[in-house]
């Protein structure tokens, strides 16, 4: 049985078993699954973080993790691909972002799971803001996110 | 008309989330992004820092581009901070 592409963008949370359970169901010729969950952490530069703004552009957005999704799959050979994000406020230790991949064997499936989350953090458009002690903070992009990219061109 | 939106810090920065500015086609001075971006910056100092090229990414109708690229009437432009997600 062939799989599926999912993305999604929404307030709420997702349920991992949910998420998990469904990427299994897809598909029965593939032996591996990898899922990956972002968290929101409550330190960032040693400053003590409270919670997060997460804003997006919703037109862009969606396409943009599509052509990521469709680019992994022209390099590995996929099962089934889950993409979800979260926008709006997010407290500590909640639930950011979801990418599950299914495939043959583990080594494509590790492989694409992380090329995703690579291109989502540097072509994505979305934006965080902290919320910290000293106020709050929009989160600037790091040089060594874009350079996790390089390793796949 | 050209649709222009701003995300991110820079749309706090600006105080500006949407800009509609008239576009007519075969004006050589407003054809592409590049020319676009340097009349934004000129409106005020706040702008011209921000809106610099090493500040302020650009897509065009919802695919990040280069400032190269032809504009178009209706075109939607948006500018924005390097992303954060995930």
């Amino acid at each position: 049985m062939s799989g599926f592409t999912k993305i999604k963008v929404q307030n709420q949370d997702f349920d991992f078993a949910n998420e998990y359970q469904e990427l299994r169901d897809s598909t029965s010729s593939d032996g591996a699954l990898v899922a990956f969950v972002g968290l929101v952490r409550d330190i960032n530069l040693e400053e003590e973080v409270s919670g997060l703004f997460l804003e997006h552009y919703p037109a862009m957005t969606e396409r943009v993790l599509n052509n990521i999704v469709k680019n992994a799959r022209k390099k590995w050979q996929l099962g089934s691909v889950s993409v979800i994000h979260r926008v709006g406020q997010l407290d500590v230790s909640e639930q950011i972002v979801f990418v599950g991949v299914t495939s043959r064997h583990r080594q494509s499936a590790y492989q694409a799971n992380e090329f995703i989350m690579d291109y989502l953090k540097t072509q994505a458009p979305f934006w965080k803001k902290e919320t910290t002690t000293q106020g709050d903070k929009w989160i600037e992009a790091k040089i060594s996110d874009q350079e996790k990219t390089q390793k796949w061109q | 008309m050209l649709k222009i939106l701003f995300f991110g810090q820079l749309k706090e920065l600006l105080k500006t989330e949407r800009l509609d500015i008239e576009f007519v086609q075969h004006d050589k001075s407003l054809n592409t992004v590049a020319m676009l971006r340097c009349l934004l910056q000129k409106r005020d100092d706040t702008w011209n820092e921000y809106l610099a090229p090493d500040k302020a990414l650009v897509a065009v109708n919802q695919e990040m581009t280069n400032d190269d690229l032809e504009l178009h009437d209706t075109d939607e432009i948006a500018f924005f901070p390097p992303v954060t997600g995930g």
